[in-house]
């Protein structure tokens, strides 16, 4: 690994995240503070959803805003750079091995996956309003939570962007996704799928529930949620899994 | 110390489309495999080609579109992985010593793949920090090349707004900027005006001046004869031909074509010329040319002025081409460079 080149290739991310720096900082925020407000404000003032919904509520839209903001830095970019244009060849052609192009490419994603959640996470908070009960009783846990939940977006995005085209952005959206979210326990508890047997294991097997139920366990420990060693060892697992699949397929993309 | 190129029987099928379009015309010839549940593409891109480019030298490969020149390029600047054979940077394995290679060799691609999100500055500075250059050095090598590749006025605009030639120019900028002893160019000439070409060439022959080894593909003759020392002429992943430009244009029988302008123009006289010395052919061309395929041309002037004289012919112009790699690529593969 050549460490001067590694750095040149994450300060010309950084370069162009900072060019960007606006719509960026609203494709970030501006779901989030919609959902925040209509489920976490509308509904609890109106009594549909009881106050304590607040506090469930914000630790699985900073879990969503993270995955999005990572997969969408790691993946769009890598759709358009390796079509018509080909303009990842020049990342491709500096002197490090290419598997260290994608690991860049990653790291990138989970600094701008963290500073997502770091943005959200305040600006959420003032949005729902009084009520809610964050709790940070466990800052090692919170802090090994986030990184996790950061480096599983941006290995979601590098597999993403390595195996799908430019015509497929929009199936991916609404076909691997949304479904993935909204199975994902963002919006409520694994435990709320009590009566749903079946759907219960099965979202098990979609690595956003356990970084909602992370953020939760870590976040709002006083509510139910899956067992912390369980978390860890899904999150580990479906870091490694995305990150080894994803960059596999981008040694296969790069080299023809 | 500049580096030598080299190949040893290398071969490239394609189980999948090549991923770069070579341009119009791709002319790969591939076959389908029956008998699997899935008819299988299988390119044959590179047969078995071995070249071996001397350090310094300034090395063409000519061919017609989809002959293979993009895959040796791609294969010696490690982005195709061969199917079999080898190739060397130097010393440097291609294949299992990557990074040494990359860091001695600059690339200009058929297809611009500028970096779009950057200026053009940007592209060239970021460039010259991959390879890790001093910031201080990357910033006047970049102005030095955005003024000799005329770039100077539109250097910290987006590139993503630039004209076909401008990318090209900042390819080749680009590929210049960490002053690389193997310099690869993929078409460099491919859309350029004619002024951009002559900088192009002139730029390519100082490079080339300064001890460095260049290797360019073009299907442009004049190109391949005005600029390189030695050109392999390749075909269908084959090499048909190598050696200096002038003396492969020899080596090709009747390469002179001697096209006369005559009033009138006798059945006879064509026969006469037919069976002059060193002439194969005499062919007539439009309404009142005769073109005579010969293996000299000036030395047979007088005799085909005699001639004119007794069949009572007027000439009334003379025109000598040389032998050209176009008549060599023809002589070699019974097709021509442009088909």
């Amino acid at each position: 690994m050549n460490a001067k080149t590694f750095l040149a290739l994450l300060a010309r991310d950084a370069h162009v995240a900072r060019r960007n720096f606006l719509p960026l900082l609203l494709q970030t925020l501006l779901q989030p503070m919609l959902l925040v407000f209509v489920l976490g404000r509308v509904l609890t003032s109106s009594g549909m959803m009881p106050l304590a919904y607040k506090s469930m509520l914000l630790p699985g839209i900073i879990a969503l805003s993270m995955l999005l903001a990572g997969i969408q830095a790691v993946a769009m970019p890598l759709i358009a750079e390796f079509q018509f244009t080909k303009e990842i060849e020049d990342r491709l052609l500096a002197p490090i091995e290419i598997e260290w192009v994608a690991i860049e490419k990653v790291l990138s994603g989970m600094i701008q996956a963290l500073l997502a959640g770091l943005v959200v996470l305040p600006a959420a908070w003032l949005m729902v309003g009084k009520g809610v009960a964050l709790q940070l009783g466990h800052p090692i846990e919170f802090l090994a939570v986030t990184l996790l939940v950061a480096l599983l977006s941006s290995a979601v995005g590098l597999s993403l962007g390595c195996s799908i085209g430019q015509t497929q952005i929009g199936l991916m959206f609404s076909l691997v996704l949304a479904p993935m979210i909204f199975f994902g326990c963002t919006y409520y508890p694994w435990s709320a799928l009590a009566s749903f047997p079946v759907l219960r294991r099965v979202v098990l097997a979609n690595p956003i529930v356990y970084a909602s139920e992370g953020l939760r366990a870590s976040l709002v420990p006083q509510f139910p949620h899956l067992p912390t060693l369980a978390i860890f060892g899904a999150l580990i697992c479906f870091d490694l899994f995305f990150l080894l699949f994803g960059l596999n397929r981008f040694r296969r993309k790069a080299v023809s | 110390m500049p580096l030598g190129v080299r190949t040893e029987d290398l071969r490239k099928v394609y189980t999948t489309p090549p991923p770069v379009a070579r341009g119009p015309g791709v002319a790969v010839p591939f076959r389908f495999r029956r008998g699997d549940r899935k008819p299988k593409i299988e390119i044959v891109a590179l047969d078995g080609l071995s070249l071996d480019v001397a350090p310094g030298e300034l090395f063409g490969l000519l061919g017609p579109n989809g002959a293979g020149k993009s895959t040796i390029v791609g294969v010696l600047t490690t982005r195709v992985r061969p199917t079999a054979g080898r190739a060397w940077i130097g010393d440097h394995d291609v294949w299992s010593d990557g990074v040494a290679v990359k860091r001695r060799i600059g690339v200009v691609p058929q297809r611009p793949n500028l970096d779009f999100s950057l200026t053009a500055r940007e592209i060239l500075l970021f460039h010259g920090a991959y390879f890790g250059m001093p910031a201080a050095e990357r910033a006047s090598r970049a102005t030095e090349l955005l003024d000799r590749f005329r770039l100077t006025d539109r250097a910290d605009q987006l590139a993503v707004g630039f004209s076909g030639g401008m990318l090209q120019r900042l390819s080749i900028a680009r590929a210049m900027v960490h002053d690389p002893e193997v310099l690869f160019l993929d078409e460099p000439s491919a859309g350029l005006d004619p002024q951009t070409r002559l900088l192009l060439w002139e730029t390519v022959r100082e490079y080339h001046g300064r001890g460095r080894t260049i290797v360019l593909t073009t299907h442009n003759m004049d190109e391949a004869d005005a600029l390189c020392d030695r050109v392999a002429i390749v075909d269908h992943g084959k090499l048909i031909a190598l050696g200096p430009p002038a003396e492969l244009k020899r080596s090709v029988p009747g390469g002179f074509v001697i096209r006369l302008q005559v009033q009138p123009r006798p059945v006879s006289l064509l026969r006469q010329l037919e069976r002059m010395q060193g002439v194969t052919q005499a062919r007539p061309v439009e309404e009142s040319g005769i073109d005579l395929y010969a293996d000299r041309g000036g030395p047979l002037v007088p005799e085909i002025v005699n001639l004119a004289l007794l069949e009572r012919v007027a000439i009334h112009d003379v025109h000598i081409s040389e032998p050209s790699l176009e008549n060599l690529f023809l002589h070699h593969t019974g097709r021509s460079l442009r088909d």
